[in-house]
């Protein structure tokens, strides 16, 4: 055997085509694995509930508009769906992955680990996006009128969603590297619901004292409701929104900014993470849930 | 290598040439994963001198990478994928890698049956017995054709039937001229599987050689045990031809019961990690002198210089100076 090193005739085109065919690889599988396992049952469970509670809201109006709370929830029910998969759901991925060793497999691997990290987040893309379509499709036998009435609400409501993922999930993924243990996930699950209740999600934003209006239109958690609400509710609903407009271009480059700071800072916690990878770390894990169970 | 406040390894030196099956031997504790993870490039060393296949591990780049073979101890990572599915997955890796000497991936077809998972391709991971479960890890450290496979603890939880099998496929693999580096605290599995066997304790070498040197540099002292006259006498002997002579020779009774035994391996390798346990390690020179006594590795195994040796070690490390 020659120890000579044998240049490859690769180039790093072949290189990140790898990778990425990689990351294909892993999206279908793990979105099939979700499709036919219990994994399933979280996709429709949250939308169920979610509908549930909008139908028997469906007469009340709000803040003495022509809105009723029920069609104000299915946007909001959609946002919240955004938010937590794109920081809950990416920052938990991560947790799991880095103590039962996937991370470590994928760093043993040549160029295991990006492709390991971009499949990661289109496979959360894909498990935010699958129960929107669901919660929206069933929402449409229960609220009239909410499936989006034309080609530029679809278009809309795509963008928005796809663009309010990708300003949470690098911040999702920053958390998943930074926390120690997965028993920590907590902090990362309350932040975003405290995220969800000042953003005016549910309920207009104008209802909340004037400086969290403040705070809550610098995040990104706002500017994904309201560009939801924009795409599913009718014209006469602008009058709930500050300033009574849809405020579609802020809209794109407020969450445009967030992935902007967000794609900056997530490959240094990554790096930090993905170099931390050892299999005494991955043991130590180990130990830790035999003897602790989580 | 210090990881934290402890100090983990002193002074480790090794070079293993191309071809080499190395058994790094200790009980827990003694240094060995870390040692392979500095070696992987999984963990940086503090200070020292470590190249593997010329390149400095923690610096490796994927080229590199793709040259080596790591077999995890999967635990319950991609747990519902397929069995068949993950090999594919991970071999793809190593495409743009694939060379007219050395093509990749190795086939998975082939690769399934060489570790007896033939009929196995679709269960899920989940599903895998234990032994089945390490048998895709070591298809995974093989899937790209490596030249270096790294095994940490590989037997760790078997029962002897799964050893034995495990032990077959490993010497298969290295019947494939892959250097192999494994880790083990079972001093029987480094003299089945290895061609050299390290031992480490205390994070330091005490000890490298051949498993037949070890043997003999280790259990010089033979125990002449005989009974006579209703008495039975135990004796420990350099010499146990000369002392069986005078003992044969000395008037009395006849023998009710003779044994001659030579020290065996393990005995002296419990009793130099017993040493290290209580507190009683060797210290440098004692180790020095030990490991004199046995070095009988052939001499194309040890180049001392990478870049001047016609056959340069695959794998070199050597972790602080020996004064610490």
């Amino acid at each position: 055997m020659s120890t000579q090193t044998v240049a490859t005739t690769s180039t790093t085109s072949d290189r990140w085509g790898a990778v990425l065919r990689g990351a294909w690889r892993q999206v279908v599988i793990d979105l099939r694995v979700q499709l036919f396992s219990p994994m399933l049952i979280s996709w429709l469970i949250m939308p169920t509930i979610g509908l549930l509670v909008v139908y028997f809201l469906r007469d009340s109006d709000v803040m003495g508009s022509e809105v009723s709370l029920a069609q104000l929830g299915i946007p909001g029910l959609l946002a919240m769906t955004v938010v937590t998969s794109g920081l809950i759901g990416i920052a938990g991925q991560l947790i799991t992955e880095r103590d039962d060793g996937t991370l470590l497999r994928a760093k043993a691997v040549p160029g295991g680990m990006p492709s390991r990290l971009i499949g990661d987040v289109v496979v959360n893309i894909g498990t935010a996006l699958g129960p929107m379509l669901v919660l929206l499709g069933l929402a449409g036998f229960l609220v009239p009128d909410i499936w989006p009435s034309s080609p530029a609400a679809w278009f809309t409501l795509l963008w928005v969603s796809i663009l309010g993922l990708f300003a949470t999930l690098p911040f999702g993924a920053v958390f998943g590297a930074m926390l120690r243990s997965p028993a920590l996930l907590w902090t990362t699950a309350l932040g975003t619901y405290g995220l969800l209740a000042i953003s005016g999600i549910f309920y207009p934003l104008q209802a909340l004292p004037g400086w969290v209006q403040t705070i809550a239109q610098v995040l990104p958690v706002y500017w994904t409701g309201l560009g939801l609400r924009s795409a599913l509710l009718p014209d006469a609903a602008v009058a709930l929104e500050v300033g009574q407009s849809w405020r579609t271009l802020e809209t794109l480059g407020m969450l445009g900014l967030w992935t902007a700071v967000g794609l900056a800072l997530a490959p240094i916690a990554l790096r930090r993470m993905a170099r931390r990878q050892s299999g005494s770390a991955v043991a130590a894990a180990r130990e830790r849930v035999l003897n602790q169970g989580y | 290598m210090s990881y934290g406040a402890t100090e983990v390894l002193r002074g480790v030196d090794l070079s293993i040439a191309t071809g080499e099956v190395v058994a790094l031997l200790g009980p827990n504790g003694a240094g060995k994963t870390t040692t392979i993870e500095i070696l992987e490039g999984f963990r940086a060393p503090s200070a020292g001198h470590v190249r593997v296949l010329g390149v400095e591990p923690i610096r490796g780049q994927d080229s590199w990478r793709a040259d080596l073979g790591v077999v995890l101890q999967s635990w319950r990572d991609h747990a519902r994928w397929r069995v068949r599915e993950t090999l594919h997955h991970f071999g793809e890796f190593y495409r743009p890698y694939s060379t007219p000497q050395r093509p990749r991936p190795w086939p998975v077809d082939d690769l399934l049956a060489r570790v007896g998972l033939t009929g196995k391709e679709d269960r899920q991971i989940m599903k895998l017995s234990g032994g089945e479960r390490r048998r895709l890890d070591v298809a995974i450290g093989l899937i790209g054709a490596p030249r270096v496979l790294f095994l940490d603890e590989p037997t760790a939880g078997f029962d002897p039937q799964a050893r034995r099998d495990f032990h077959d496929l490993i010497r298969s693999v290295a019947d494939l001229d892959v250097t192999i580096l494994l880790t083990t605290h079972d001093l029987d599995e480094a003299e089945k599987l290895a061609d050299r066997i390290l031992v480490l304790a205390g994070g330091r070498i005490v000890a490298d050689g051949s498993p037949d040197s070890l043997r003999r540099a280790m259990s010089a002292t033979t125990e002449v045990r005989w009974g006579r006259d209703g008495a039975t006498h135990v004796h420990a002997t350099d010499d146990p031809a000369t002392y069986l002579r005078e003992v044969l020779n000395s008037p009395g009774g006849p023998f009710t019961d003779l044994e001659v035994r030579r020290a065996s391996l393990e005995d002296a390798y419990l009793s130099i990690v017993h040493r290290f346990e209580t507190g009683q390690g060797l210290d440098a020179h004692e180790a020095r002198a030990l490991l004199s006594t046995i070095d009988t590795r052939p001499s194309d195994a040890t180049p001392a210089d990478p870049t001047r040796d016609p056959t340069p070690g695959v794998t070199s490390a050597s972790t602080d100076g020996e004064y610490r």
